[in-house]
């Protein structure tokens, strides 16, 4: 209670505590329906999970009024209740196919908070980052190139080397990596963009800046992409590569890059197409899902028949038969969810996404400088992407790559990627509300306003 | 870069458009059809998570749900004399859907309406528990055991018929298959089971009660006849006797079955031509009512259409357009006049019930699970589009009545006679080319009506052979259980 100032710095926590308790006892109140699909009597996981969440929730809630007091209230309680109701449904499929992944998932859970509050606390100018940006722009390589390392590596899971093992976990390090990029190509672009939007080449009736500053961004997005298909993951290829185009474009003003980025595309899927006989398959079932049900159009057909069966209200919760729908806890557990909460649901799910990323988007706009900017919409714009694409790939609208449902979907490493995400929002959106508030005095701030 | 920024937002805005639209109509248009595609085993789960009502005949059930030990399908069905009765209930399988009344009275076996299975709203307030209903049969298991006990493993078919009230009292096609295998809950066991029944040349699949037709043969003759009275003729009119029947327009000509004239002298009745079935006479008979009169009296029979049955039952065709010589050969059932065992039973039916098509049916009724009667036989007339559910006046079907027994009592089907029971009848052996169709239709008071058919009973069968002693033992069955 020191002034007028530390109320308005009380007010956004004050919204994001009461938001965070209703996404605890929302939360709560799913695995209670839950397990009293499967007894009557109050499920104890019901309670375990409700209680960790909240404990979870109140250490978050401390650390951000302690380390980003003027953050953006509705950031976190979006995640904790998407984590919320992922570890509801990750239960959900345990209930079903006898696997015990929701305890796993709830440690996770508590890990990637933690790693949250972490960053808060150490990463106290986000500016700092900028500095490290070729430290990050290696890392990113390591990061692909790991699951390659023998004595690291966990092999070939489903077709794709993307795991390693560390101290007995299994670990995927291409969704840290995506992190990483985003940093670099934030920092690379704030330093270059100048010179970037001067466009000083006609190619046909596209004007490009002149090859040498254009040529370290697209070395590492080829190499990138080049892992990519060598590890087989062609859905994070997919998001680095839309992400890449975005944040050039918004970076430089000029269509000319996505332009010429979905030339580039279509060069490479055509490419990709040719040379990978599992993408050849993948773009077949996804135009007729029916031929091999089956075999390899089981997945989607499955997900398709599951979202079908769900209708409007869907089955109720414990009620649908995940254990159909292979992946049905990382990849497909969208489709659990659309089949037992039914399309409204599916909707509501993917209307949080739709809130958190125009949240990042409104940060992206309202950060004090270029690299904050740009690191804003490259962390949104991989959220909205990845969520697009599985979203997507699950119901047809686009071919089914295998990636996580942020927040979602269970797996750890997606968890810390997806809360490192939030954190640096949350770190972005503090140091540009903290400067607006600061200096009550020269010039009224324009995005005071905001 | 605002701008820009607010551009992409917009462009992950119609990215996520996408999505929404593309939910919508997964979950509003597409949803029956994946819900209900072969391949979404969801619907399978549903239904094998309902304990099916019995099918039962008189105390028995002949088609019940017992727990399968199996967790994800619950239920399975078994048929304690599956071969007995295979084509009346059908089987109810997971690889090769449903069929017979497993299938037609599916809504009412599973107790209730197959949109609610696909609904979830009822699983959750847990319907799914309750039991579906128990259906009893018009069936008369002595009658139905006589049909199989009686046709001793030759191929052929039998259907009894209660004429007043048009309750199904036996429907034994042979050969017949064992409906167990193939309800089986284990994929492999159907696959075993279902392939040589396909390949068997026999078709054991095949109700021939109901499915299939035969050309009736001198049985057709009843039909003619009730033309001929209908349009003004007596039992006791007067035909020449000849040994062959000149028919016009043809050097086909019509003889009697082995030869020779029908009676000794130059003239026979109506009635004693029915008796000995001569063929001179009612080809000429035919030829001269014209093939308009007789599909008339066909249609109004039930030929050219399907009777309403629980079970789907193949059209019984009297041609149209005949031509003279055509004519002649239909009006003693030959040539491309094909009925159904099913047809010709009710054709009995009809004239053992002074005039009336009864409405052949299989359900006795329906019991919920507490006992109470929820749906009740579909007793009545058939009113088939020629007619009003009566084919002749009751005068009429008198007088066939009366002819038909003569032809039991002193006639061609001797073989049928019942002591102490007033037995009609009517003999047939349709000349198809290969092996004759040896037919029985008649029946036994007016408590039971049959049709008996032996496709391929051997060179020299008859019907009044082989045929009407079936027959006999099925009636006797029925009447047994009467008294």
């Amino acid at each position: 209670m020191s002034g007028g100032s530390g109320g308005t710095a009380d007010a956004p926590r004050t919204r994001e505590a009461r938001l965070l308790t209703g996404a605890v006892i929302i939360t709560a109140f799913a695995a209670i329906l839950l397990g009293w699909s499967e007894a009557p009597d109050l499920p104890p996981a019901a309670v375990v999970t409700g209680l960790a969440l909240a404990v979870i929730a109140i250490v978050a809630h401390l650390a951000v009024r302690g380390a980003a007091p003027h953050a953006d209230p509705t950031l976190l309680p979006i995640a904790f209740l998407l984590n919320g109701l992922g570890l509801v449904f990750v239960r959900r499929v345990d209930m079903a196919t006898g696997s015990d992944l929701a305890a796993t998932q709830t440690v996770w859970t508590a890990v990637a908070v933690g790693l949250l509050c972490a960053t808060l606390l150490f990463v106290r100018r986000i500016r700092e980052l900028a500095r490290l940006q070729y430290t990050f722009g290696l890392l990113t390589l390591v990061l692909l190139l790991m699951p390659l390392v023998p004595g690291l590596t966990a092999g070939i899971i489903n077709g794709a080397q993307l795991w390693i093992d560390l101290f007995g976990m299994r670990f995927q390090p291409g969704e840290l990596a995506k992190l990483s990029m985003v940093i670099f190509l934030a920092a690379y672009l704030e330093r270059n963009r100048a010179l970037l939007s001067v466009a000083t080449q006609r190619v046909g009736p596209i004007l490009l800046p002149a090859a040498r500053h254009l040529a370290p961004v697209l070395v590492a997005v080829v190499l990138a992409l080049v892992i990519m298909a060598g590890l087989r993951d062609l859905g994070s290829a997919l998001l680095f590569f839309g992400t890449f185009v975005a944040l050039l474009y918004v970076a430089t003003g000029r269509l000319a890059y996505p332009v010429v980025g979905a030339a580039f595309f279509a060069a490479g899927s055509f490419l990709v197409y040719n040379l990978f006989g599992h993408v050849r398959i993948r773009v077949r079932i996804w135009l007729d899902p029916w031929a091999d049900v089956g075999d390899t159009g089981y997945q989607l057909a499955q997900s398709l028949f599951a979202f079908g069966t769900g209708g409007v209200t869907g089955t109720g919760l414990g009620q649908g038969r995940p254990q159909d729908v292979p992946f049905s806890a990382t990849d497909a557990i969208f489709t659990v969810i659309g089949e037992e909460l039914g399309l409204l649901g599916a909707t509501a799910v993917l209307l949080l996404f739709l809130v958190m990323i125009f949240r990042g988007y409104r940060i992206a706009q309202t950060a004090k400088d270029e690299f904050s900017t740009l690191l804003a919409t490259g962390l949104t714009t991989l959220l909205a992407f990845q969520t697009f694409v599985i979203v997507g790939g699950l119901t047809r609208l686009v071919p089914l790559t295998g990636i996580t449902l942020p927040f979602v979907s269970y797996g750890g490493s997606s968890l810390l990627s997806n809360y490192l995400i939030v954190a640096l929002l949350l770190r972005i959106s503090d140091d540009s509300r903290r400067s607006a508030l600061a200096p009550v005095s020269a010039k009224p701030s324009r995005k005071a306003a905001s | 870069m605002s701008r820009q920024i607010t551009r992409l937002a917009l462009a992950v805005l119609v990215l996520f458009a996408a999505l929404f639209v593309n939910l919508n109509v997964i979950a509003l248009l597409q949803a029956d059809d994946l819900s209900t595609h072969p391949a979404n085993r969801r619907l399978i789960i549903q239904e094998y998570a309902i304990e099916r009502g019995p099918i039962v005949v008189g105390e028995q059930a002949i088609a019940r749900s017992v727990e399968s030990g199996d967790e994800t399908l619950r239920y399975q069905r078994t048929y304690p004399e599956g071969q007995l009765y295979a084509h009346i209930t059908g089987y109810y399988s997971v690889l090769l859907q449903r069929s017979g009344l497993e299938q037609a009275l599916n809504e009412e076996l599973t107790g209730r309406p197959a949109e609610v299975l696909s609904q979830n709203l009822a699983q959750l307030l847990g319907g799914m528990d309750r039991p579906g209903n128990a259906v009893e049969l018009t069936i008369d298991g002595r009658a139905q055991a006589a049909a199989r006990d009686a046709l001793d493993g030759r191929r052929g078919a039998v259907v009894a018929i209660d004429p007043t009230t048009g309750g199904v009292l036996a429907a034994y096609s042979n050969p017949t298959f064992d409906p167990n295998p193939l309800s089986s809950i284990d994929t492999a066991d159907i696959n075993e089971a279902w392939t040589p029944l396909q390949d068997d040349p026999d078709r054991p699949l095949l109700d021939r009660t109901i499915a299939e037709t035969y050309a009736p043969g001198s049985a057709f003759k009843v039909v003619t006849a009730a033309a001929a009275l209908e349009a003004g003729l007596e039992p006791g009119e007067m035909f020449p006797d000849e040994g062959v029947y000149d028919v016009p327009q043809t050097e086909a000509n019509i003889g009697n079955f082995g030869g020779g004239r029908c009676a000794d002298g130059d003239e026979i009745s109506l009635s004693d031509a029915m008796a000995v079935s001569c063929n001179t006479v009612f080809a000429r008979l035919g030829v001269d009512l014209g093939d308009d009169a007789l599909r008339e009296q066909a249609e109004r029979f039930g030929f050219n259409d399907a009777p309403p049955y629980e079970l789907g039952v193949t059209r019984s065709v009297f041609p149209d357009e005949l031509d003279t010589p055509s004519t002649a050969q239909s009006a003693i059932g030959q040539r491309d006049v094909r009925a159904t065992p099913m047809q010709m039973a009710l054709l009995a039916a009809a004239i053992s019930n002074g005039g009336q098509l009864p409405r052949p049916h299989l359900v006795a009724n329906i019991r919920d699970p507490d006992g109470q009667t929820i749906g009740g036989p579909d007793e009545g007339l058939w009113n088939d589009p020629a007619g009003d559910g009566r084919p002749v006046s009751p005068r009429t079907a008198d007088q066939l009545r009366s002819m038909l027994i003569d032809a039991v009592e002193s006639g061609t089907g001797t073989s049928a006679r019942i002591d102490g029971v007033t037995v009609g009848g009517k003999t047939g052996t349709a000349q198809t080319g290969q092996t004759p169709n040896a037919w029985f239709i008649g029946f036994a008071g007016n408590d039971v009506a049959v049709a008996v058919v032996l496709p391929d009973a051997g060179e020299d069968a008859t019907g009044g052979q082989v045929a009407a002693p079936v027959a006999r033992a099925v009636m006797q069955a029925a009447l047994r259980d009467d008294g």
